[in-house]
């Protein structure tokens, strides 16, 4: 078994979404093995034991794909390492003695909930705006008969393993959407089963996004940097080409 | 209360369809005066609400998480069959239907397993026309690979990352129908009670988890679709909020709980490696397809793998069952790990693992192939590995970042070591053809009910029955009951049952929060989760059972004693829900234990030590357990009432993977 490392927490306190907000300070013993999250069931073990209120955050899968947990842990979405949601990152990416911050993501679009716990709810209503194709169950034709090449399938792909965590917003400073709303609308344009309805679906996600008050995209860059799935930068320029061919055709 | 499955008559293949045409339908103006509550949006959940929001009817969807797209189906890795014979390769809807049927041990229902197979090839289509990416070869077509207990190659698949797409697919669909005003949606919500008027659900009551107010809902019908119960183990594969309260408050409501003890224990996971761990990750049987399992011929080799050589490695599954090999299904494979680790042939640092090893597969098969399109003759072993390498990233790369990740081992260069553990569980509420429950107007589809995966589910159905559930069965059934119900005027929350349902959820929030004992609610559930791994795991007897029972109801008795819930009732407090969750949990447990204890026989994943082959193989009793356990729920015990299978198509053998 790994020896323990003394960790310092500065972690984000905040009683619900009305009420201001402070930093409180913690003490833990971590094994190098632990995962961020399971640091923070020790954290929170230690705060029941002696009477206190345990961190409220969320998380489900911690496996990296639901997309549920969300921490900016020393100033950065997901923590330190590249391509991992905070879940995923475990203890070993830390040293012994060091001094954790750990905040909930900001962002106008997504207002705290409580401590580390936010409101997403506006991602679901982008998607509701036009985030799908529209078919209903009974009326597909045979799945091989809409033959999609391999490359474009394998890119439709990439952009769909977006996990909607909202990493992107939490990282870029005008609070901008435009790698989430990219990666759906780059999946479902590329797709011939997409192609329909790309006009009116880049039109209409890109009204909602705005309409919850996310910012506009200064090409800085940081949505991508920080993304544990690593969504490319190109999805937002496949997202403004497409925007912009669908405003040239009066959508 | 007689059981009575419903199952049409005539030829197992003709049924379904001959039932989809019989059924009273309602009629488009009708439907939009029907309201149906859909409790949960994984696969199940989030299909069938959509699809019947398309169909006219006017639906209120719930889940706990705060968006449905991250319902706990996400997590899904591997793949969903379809017998969509795209290899040419001899597949069918009887062959399907025949390999669940015999991979569950006999002990599912041959009509419903037949629809479900009918209903695959469906799904995929489906699945393509909302966007779905698949994986697909160079000519467009889609791609498929195995999975466990077949020996064709039916499993369609988007990298290790199937359940993801087949999710945001239905939760498009869903989000389509919010947007047009069709679907309600309830997230960050947890249904506690379910509200019968006259016999018949009628509604539920839900909590907001944000405020911690109390809610009210109408609906002709109820739909659960809120997944296993995996997590009465602790330490499972499953989601960390994945939990039973709903289905175990319809069970306490007059719902019978089916064969509650079958569970699926999973062969390749990432093993335990220290107390503090809160959940178990796996690895997708689809690795089984490339990877080899072994261990060292010798007990308490210390060795590094890669110095053991060929001659000393025993790729037990390929010996002890040469016909399936590596690709037997999850219930022989654990316990031939857990055979080969207790007779002291373990690796790793608990001795608790073996190995799954791509070495092989990586250069000989993909190395190979790869070289010789490159028109490279007589590659060198570090060639071969390089081309390999590439072919194993693009089809399971996010797996192997994800071991790495967990265990900081590089699996490209060292063998994976793997153990069993708790993932899925083929029980659930009993429901009978049309998918109703014994409550009149309450519903159970996906992981939440028992249906179609007999005493072990084989790899890849599990999202393939979410989706036959939600998009084609229920749209269906669900008509036999609402043509009756179009006279139902929406019911006032005011009514008595609804106050009286409130009251009892909220009684009981109280008494919990009142204890204000000293210990935490994750200690307990951690403990009945040793209980229930230990007794009620992989290996059963009575006697553990019969201790495991006894513990259980000390553990539940201390809990309602000595637990700390911290925070208060009306905030935010994942506290408190969890503290529900774990309540319910301390009930299941019990009855999976009684259930355990009346199936005399071992089949599937219920494995008896006192009944095995001497090869050590699972015996079964067909002559006395051919049936289906449904228990009633009686206050503090449980009544069974059993329903018998029949099997009429297929012929019974003793299984065999040889
Ligand atoms: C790691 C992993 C990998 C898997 N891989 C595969 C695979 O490759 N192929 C395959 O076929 N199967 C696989 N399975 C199994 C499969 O994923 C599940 O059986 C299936 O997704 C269950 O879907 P579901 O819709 O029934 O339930 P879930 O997806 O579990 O959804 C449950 C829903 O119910 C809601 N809910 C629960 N309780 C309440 C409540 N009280 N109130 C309100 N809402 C509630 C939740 O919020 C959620 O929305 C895998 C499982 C795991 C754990
Ligand atoms: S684009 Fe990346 S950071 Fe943004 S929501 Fe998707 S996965 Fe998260
Ligand atoms: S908890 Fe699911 S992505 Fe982190």
């Amino acid at each position: 078994m790994s020896k323990l490392m003394k960790l310092h927490l500065k972690v984000w306190r905040q009683k619900n979404t009305e009420s201001a907000g402070n930093f409180e300070d913690y003490k833990v013993d971590a094994s190098p093995d632990m995962s961020f999250l399971e640091m923070f069931d020790v954290l929170n073990e230690q705060l029941i034991e002696t009477g206190k209120e345990p961190v409220a955050f969320d998380h489900d899968c911690r496996e990296g794909i639901c997309g549920m947990c969300s921490m900016v842990i020393d100033g950065r979405p997901h923590g330190p390492k590249q391509g991992v949601t905070t879940c995923q990152l475990h203890m070993r990416s830390f040293n012994d003695g060091d001094t954790i911050t750990v905040e909930p993501w900001r962002a106008n679009g997504f207002p705290v909930i409580k401590d580390l716990t936010v409101n997403r709810s506006a991602f679901d209503r982008i998607i509701a705006s036009g985030g799908f194709i529209s078919t209903n169950a009974g009326n597909a034709v045979d799945a091989n008969s809409i033959l999609v090449p391999k490359e474009i399938a394998d890119e439709a792909f990439e952009a769909a393993t977006c996990i909607g965590c909202g990493a992107c917003v939490s990282a870029c400073k005008n609070a901008s959407a435009m790698l989430f709303v990219g990666a759906k609308v780059t999946q479902l344009s590329m797709l011939p089963q997409g192609k329909p309805e790309r006009q009116s679906r880049v039109v209409a996600m890109v009204n909602q996004m705005d309409a919850e008050g996310f910012g506009a995209c200064t090409n800085t860059g940081a949505c991508a940097a920080e993304c544990p799935k690593q969504i490319p930068l190109s999805v937002i320029a496949t997202l403004n080409r497409e925007y912009i061919s669908a405003k040239m055709n009066g959508k | 209360m007689t059981l009575e499955s419903k199952i049409p008559t005539g030829n197992v293949a003709d049924k379904w369809t001959q039932y989809k045409s019989s059924i009273p339908l309602v009629n488009p103006a009708n439907k939009r005066q029907l309201e149906i509550i859909v409790v949960g949006t994984g696969l199940a959940g989030a299909s069938a609400a959509a699809t019947l929001a398309e169909m006219g009817y006017k639906v209120k969807a719930f889940c706990f998480q705060d968006s449905p797209r991250r319902a706990h189906s996400i997590a899904a890795q591997g793949g969903i069959n379809a017998a969509k014979n795209y290899q040419n390769d001899g597949d069918s809807v009887h062959r399907l239907f025949y390999d669940t049927i015999k991979g569950g041990d006999y002990r599912a229902r041959e009509a419903n397993v037949h629809r479900l197979a009918e209903c695959s090839t469906s799904i995929i289509d489906q699945c393509v026309a909302q966007g779905v990416p698949f994986a697909r070869e160079y000519g467009g077509m889609l791609s498929n690979r195995s999975f466990g207990g077949t020996q064709v190659q039916r499993t369609f698949y988007a990298a290790g990352q199937t359940g993801q797409q087949l999710l945001l697919g239905a939760y498009s669909g869903l989000e389509r129908q919010v947007g047009l005003g069709n679907v309600k949606m309830y997230a960050r919500h947890e249904m506690v009670e379910v509200v019968k008027i006259d016999g018949k659900a009628r509604g539920i009551i839900a909590r907001d988890l944000v405020s911690g107010k109390l809610e009210r809902h109408f609906g002709h019908a109820v739909l659960l679709c809120t997944g296993g119960y995996g997590n009465v183990f602790y330490l499972s594969t499953n989601a960390m909020g994945s939990n039973v309260t709903a289905a175990w408050k319809a069970h306490k409501a007059g719902a019978y709980f089916g064969n509650p003890c079958f569970t699926q224990i999973h062969p390749t996971c990432i093993p335990v490696s220290g107390h503090y761990q809160s959940k178990l990750t796996l690895m997708s049987e689809s690795l089984r397809n490339d990877g080899r399992i072994w261990v060292p011929t010798k007990q308490n080799d210390e060795r590094h793998p890669n110095d053991i050589p060929e001659d000393e490695r025993d790729y037990y599954l390929e010996r002890r069952y040469p016909a399936f090999g590596n690709l037997v299904p999850r219930d022989i494979a654990s316990r031939a790990a857990k055979e080969r680790c207790d007779a002291g042939y373990g690796v790793g640092q608990s001795k608790m693992a073996v190995y799954l090893d791509f070495k092989y597969n990586m250069m000989q098969r993909y190395g190979r192939t790869e070289a010789s399109k490159l028109n490279i003759a007589n590659p060198d072993d570090e060639t071969l590995t390089r081309l390999g390498k590439e072919v194993v990233k693009e089809k399971y790369g996010n797996l192997f970042d994800m071991y790495k990740q967990i265990t900081d081992e590089n699996p490209y260069e060292t063998p994976m070591r793997i153990y069993p553990a708790v993932h899925y569980t083929m029980g659930g509420l009993w429901v009978d053809y049309d998918l109703m429950t014994t409550v009149p107007g309450m519903y159970a589809l996906g992981e939440a009910n028992f249906s179609d995966h007999g005493a072990n589910r084989l790899g890849a159905s599990a999202l393939m029955q979410g989706l036959a559930d939600g998009y084609f069965v229920i749209p269906i059934t669900i008509g036999n009951y609402l043509n009756k119900e179009i006279h139902t005027k929406p019911m006032s929350t005011d009514h008595e049952a609804f106050v009286a349902a409130e009251n009892a959820a909220n009684e009981r929030i109280k008494h919990l929060m009142g204890i204000q004992g000293t210990r935490s609610v994750e200690s307990y559930h951690r403990e009945l989760g040793l209980i229930m791994w230990n007794k009620c795991g992989m290996a059963r007897s009575e006697k553990g059972l019969k201790e495991a029972i006894a513990e259980i109801q000390a553990l539940r008795a201390d809990f309602y004693k000595n637990v700390r819930i911290p925070g208060s009732i009306n905030e935010f407090n994942p506290e408190l829900d969890k503290a529900g969750r774990v309540a319910d949990f301390l009930e299941l447990g019990e009855l999976m234990c009684v259930d355990a204890l009346d199936r005399n026989e071992s089949c599937g994943g219920h494995f008896r030590e006192e009944f095995q082959t001497e090869e050590g193989e699972a015996l079964r009793d067909d002559e006395n357990y051919m049936y289906v356990s449904a228990w009633e729920s009686k206050g503090d015990s449980w009544e069974l009432h059993k329903e018998e299978l029949k099997y009429e198509n297929i012929k019974i053998q003793q299984r065999s993977y040889k």
